[in-house]
């Protein structure tokens, strides 16, 4: 019998490089799904803010989406909005209190369908707080319809045989929207369908909180999720169906940064070469962080 | 309420009193979006709030409007929108779960005419809830009314509207903007600010009864529930005038900017003899329905009058007060300038007197000029 | 976890880490077991309370993490120790 016992922290001396959970997060417990992509993102942009030390001058915005369960169990000051309205609310807590660090948490049905206006205004007029999109192609709350960032030939409950751009329209790159406005000062889009991505995405995070506090204008992270549930795949299914879908047309990547806004090319090389490096970190025993 | 401090009288738009009224009692965030009539109100604050290190933004719609606000409101701020009707249409949704947050929120309606009184005193938002509605009759009152708003608002945690028109935003009125002293309220330890964050007890502002890990939670219903007990509570913010009434044997009930024409016209009609009397709503809701009903139960009372400019929507509350006790009838009338903006034709002392009079010696209502032109006729399949 | 029958012909497997799981708030999803690099993580054949099959450890862990960053359910917690730790097991079950 070679199963190591894991029910408690090793005997021999070891060092603990990561914690259950993030100390913002009041329980590891939560409503999600089984492969859900969502705890994953949230895991990162807590350990960020406590990484930055700001946590007590921290306040989120919560949109509608199966995100909002998180909302009781962060540790941060939090406004629940009504579905697409979190960055208005976002604004009026940042222009009352322009020291915080002020982020919204919002899905692509909250943010990409309801509430498209309300993200790029607050983008245009670069109001200093943080959007962050869960995207998962679906409405996955409801039980997985299409949204304005399913992408063509997806399947959803209401585009059951794929999202056909004749008759549903195409989907909406909402990073790439707002990598265009002025008021942008850092829009990157991450994933969580492995590892690496998911190191890479919490870089983004940190690099748009720096960027609010700094003062420099409106950050953006959007975050590729898995939702095996809404996709009627199996979980173990679901980084790879999210890869060849949702992966294939909203391209991982910082699509604006120091001023510079990237192709979709230039992001596709880059991608490519920093899975390459993050695979061999990994091989070597663990991601820098 | 007392005035705690005088400044010498100036000649002001109404809407300007209404925005240093609104700085006057704190606050300190307004959005808005454009619409005549209440176009002014929005451009005075944006030109006065930052002067008091206040921000008004020009929102990009009424949507985001009322969601700034709401993030204003949720750090403890005094913060207020506004429009007309037809924008506060659009911010309906917020306005029903925004109560259900129970953020304090003020609201500027300049409305075109009074067809906007179901809108403003049952909502057109869904859910249980009530705001607290203060109509003004002129801009003196308004700059009380805007003072109060803020007060109550803070005072039950629940939206407060200002119901003001055409007449109110861009009268010029000889005022003073006095600075009215209220009774201390809580500290907003319920507000954001980040401090807690981390702490174990952060804390949330939520419309959803939804609390922390750890803490009871009241659940969607339980929130409902909540919001329910506490409406019977705030009916006790009823204030109304009334006058002549004793001895009346005609009651007028009518509100804001009308009401001023109608007691004068009453007056006017007073004094040739006529026992006529009103009551006017300042709160439209609560509605000061005790108030109208030991009006209408007075000994010589033998009709009810509801005058307003509308269809007939203050006239549903006037029979609910009555309670059957004398016959209630609509006297007013929809009214607005060829614009759709202002008050319009009935807004006319002689008309409406002619009206009161033909109510008060039981005659048929006089036609209102201009009024059969556009008078519905029964089509051939619809009899 | 090193009893091994002398008779038994034996490999020594270094891990420079070791996790704690959870396995009771684990939902089952798998998305730890191909994430693993030195694939050490497989599911059980027995399900939790709430009727999920869960990861399981075997030697060789080199406490990179990549479990904890792919776990929804929060059900890692991830060590590396001082100095690696060998163990000894057989090699038919390998």
């Amino acid at each position: 019998m070679s199963i190591i016992d894991t029910s408690s922290a090793p005997t021999v001396p070891a060092r603990k490089v990561e914690a259950l959970k993030p100390d913002l997060l009041l329980t590891q417990e939560h409503h999600m799904c089984p492969g859900c992509g969502e705890p994953l993102a949230v895991r990162q942009f807590l350990e960020t803010i406590e990484e930055l030390g700001v946590a007590t001058r921290t306040i989120a915005v919560a949109g509608i989406g199966c995100y909002t369960s998180f909302s009781g169990s962060m540790d941060v000051d939090l406004v629940q909005a009504l579905h697409g309205r979190a960055p208005s609310v976002a604004t009026g807590v940042k222009r009352m209190l322009p020291d915080s660090l002020v982020f919204t948490l919002q899905g692509d049905g909250d943010m990409v369908n309801e509430g498209l206006q309300e993200v790029l205004h607050t983008a245009a007029r670069g109001e200093k707080v943080t959007c962050i999109l869960l995207n998962n192609g679906v409405f996955g709350e409801t039980g997985g319809h299409m949204t304005a960032t399913s992408v063509i030939g997806q399947r959803t409950k209401n585009s059951l045989d794929g999202r056909d751009a004749e008759y549903h329209g195409y989907p909406i790159l909402i990073g790439d929207l707002i990598a265009q406005l002025q008021g942008a000062s850092y829009v990157a889009r991450g994933s969580v369908h492995n590892a690496g991505s998911v190191a890479r995405t919490r870089k983004m995070f940190k690099r748009a909180f720096e960027s609010q506090l700094r003062g420099e204008g409106f950050t953006f992270v959007e975050v590729l999720t898995m939702c095996p549930t809404g996709w009627f795949v199996p979980t173990a299914d679901g980084p790879t169906y999210m890869q060849e879908t949702l992966g294939e047309v909203h391209i991982m990547g910082e699509l604006k940064a120091e001023g510079r806004v990237r192709t979709t090319e230039e992001l596709h090389a880059e991608n490519v070469a920093k899975q390459r490096e993050l695979d061999e970190q990994i091989a070597r025993g663990g991601i820098e962080k | 309420m007392s005035a705690t401090t005088t400044s010498d009288r100036v000649l002001m738009e109404g809407s300007e009193a209404l925005a240093r009224a609104a700085i006057a009692a704190g606050c300190r965030f307004f959005a808005g979006y454009p619409m005549t009539p209440f176009t002014e109100v929005l451009e005075h604050l944006a030109r006065l709030l930052p002067e008091v290190g206040g921000v008004c933004i020009n929102a990009e719609s009424e949507l985001e409007a009322v969601g700034m606000a709401w993030g204003a409101l949720a750090t403890g701020a005094r913060a207020a929108t506004g429009s007309t009707g037809q924008g506060l249409s659009l911010m309906q949704e917020s306005f029903s779960e925004l109560t259900l947050a129970e953020l304090p929120l003020v609201i500027f309606n300049m409305a075109r005419g009074q067809q906007d009184y179901f809108q403003a005193t049952r909502g057109g938002g869904h859910g249980d809830y009530r705001h607290i509605v203060l109509a003004p009759q002129d801009v003196r009152e308004g700059v009380e009314h805007v003072q109060l708003a803020f007060h109550l608002a803070d005072k039950w945690r629940n939206p407060v509207l200002i119901y003001g028109d055409y007449l109110l935003a861009h009268t010029q009125e000889a005022i003073s903007i006095e600075t009215v002293a209220f009774p201390e309220l809580p500290k907003k330890d319920w507000a954001v600010d980040g401090s807690l964050s981390g702490s174990g007890r952060s804390r949330g502002v939520t419309s959803l009864g939804v609390s922390k890990v750890g803490e009871p939670a009241m659940g969607q219903e339980g929130k409902a529930q909540y919001i329910a007990t506490k409406i019977p509570l705030m009916e006790r913010e009823v204030r109304v005038e009334q006058g002549y009434c004793d001895d009346a044997e005609t009651v007028v009930v009518a509100f804001g900017s009308p009401a001023k024409f109608v007691k004068y016209a009453i007056a006017q009609l007073r004094e040739a003899g006529h026992r006529i009397g009103y009551v006017r709503p300042i709160t439209l809701w609560p509605f000061p329905y005790a108030a109208v009903a030991a009006a209408a139960g007075g000994p010589n009372v033998r009709r009810v009058g509801s005058f307003e400019l509308s269809a007939g929507q203050l006239v549903e509350d006037v029979r609910i007060g009555v309670g059957g006790q004398a016959p209630v009838t609509f006297i007013g009338g929809v009214s607005t300038d060829h614009s759709g903006f202002g008050v319009g034709r009935i807004l006319d002392v002689e008309l409406i007197a002619d009206r009161i009079l033909a109510l008060h010696e039981d005659r048929e209502l006089p036609l209102i000029p201009g009024y059969e032109q556009y008078s519905y006729q029964i089509q051939e399949h619809q009899k | 976890m090193s009893e091994t029958p002398m008779s038994e012909p034996t490999v020594s497997i270094k891990s420079r880490g070791t996790i704690t799981i959870d396995a009771g708030h684990c939902k089952g999803c798998e998305l730890c077991i191909p994430a693993c690099p030195p694939r050490v993580l497989t599911m059980s054949t027995a399900v939790n309370h709430m009727g999920y099959r869960y990861p399981e450890l075997y030697p060789g862990c080199t406490g990179c993490g990549a479990c904890l960053y792919v776990c929804p359910d929060f059900v890692f917690e991830v060590y590396r120790f001082e100095q690696p730790v060998v163990t000894e097991v057989s090699e038919r079950k390998q």
